[in-house]
């Protein structure tokens, strides 16, 4: 499991972790993706960042399918903090509480963290 | 145990690869297997042999490359590398400059993989 807890511009870190999503994908191992605190807004969608000078890369995440990562989940709290909904984003992830979380992370044999 | 590390900072502006430079070490003295240690976003930094701190100070990049002498596989994602300037030019010692697929190789053959990020 990969877990995305960073705002997608400012560090590169969800941007990289995409990017290791995508390769270790081509191995066909069993991913899935949890989106927590800040790492929801990397699913925004029509987030205009020309002003960055960065490409966006959320539109990117509808790719994942592609490469048969279907198991996305996105921390409910996080988003009603930020008065976001599934709807504001590009994928549907399943929503997920705190206390499906650490039962969630259990499940795994690998988390990595960005 | 058999671990793999993931290192995902850079050298002195954040702790986490002295912290992973101190598990590797405490985890080899009790006899654990480290599998290899893996670099990742800034990470890579720490294979710049230019690396040239102040005498009283630590050398980050050097205790890596005294571990690598002792048998501990240090692997630079090269991605990652690249986009940071690190090429074969200026790699440390040690250090060998590599793919994703090491990584997910690490995690699959570890018992655990532990990630040190900030």
């Amino acid at each position: 499991m990969f877990i995305m807890r960073k705002a997608p511009y400012g560090t590169i870190y969800p941007f990289e972790g995409l990017e290791s999503v995508l390769i270790m994908g081509a191995y066909e191992q069993d991913i899935s993706l949890l989106f927590i605190d800040d790492g929801v807004y990397t699913l925004r969608k029509g987030m205009d960042t020309s002003a960055l000078g960065i490409k966006n890369f959320s539109p990117t995440f509808k790719a994942l399918e592609g490469y048969d990562i279907n198991k996305l989940y996105i921390d409910k709290d996080s988003l009603d903090i930020r008065g976001m909904t599934l709807d504001d984003l590009v994928v549907q992830p399943e929503l997920v509480d705190e206390e499906m979380i650490p039962e969630l992370i259990e499940e795994q044999d690998v988390v990595i963290p960005f | 145990m058999k671990f793999a590390v993931l290192v995902q900072e850079g050298p002195y502006q954040h702790q986490s690869s002295d912290s992973a430079y101190h598990f590797v070490k405490a985890a080899l003295e009790k006899g654990h297997e480290i599998m290899g240690v893996f670099f990742y976003n800034d990470g890579v930094l720490n294979a710049n042999k230019l690396i040239d701190p102040q005498q009283d100070d630590r050398n980050v990049q050097k205790r890596w490359s005294d571990l690598a002498e002792k048998g501990v596989e240090l692997v630079v994602c090269i991605a990652t590398a690249k986009r940071r300037g690190i090429n074969d030019d200026i790699l440390a010692p040690g250090f060998k400059i590599s793919g994703l697929g090491q990584l997910t190789e690490m995690a699959i053959e570890s018992d655990r993989l532990v990630t040190f990020g900030a």
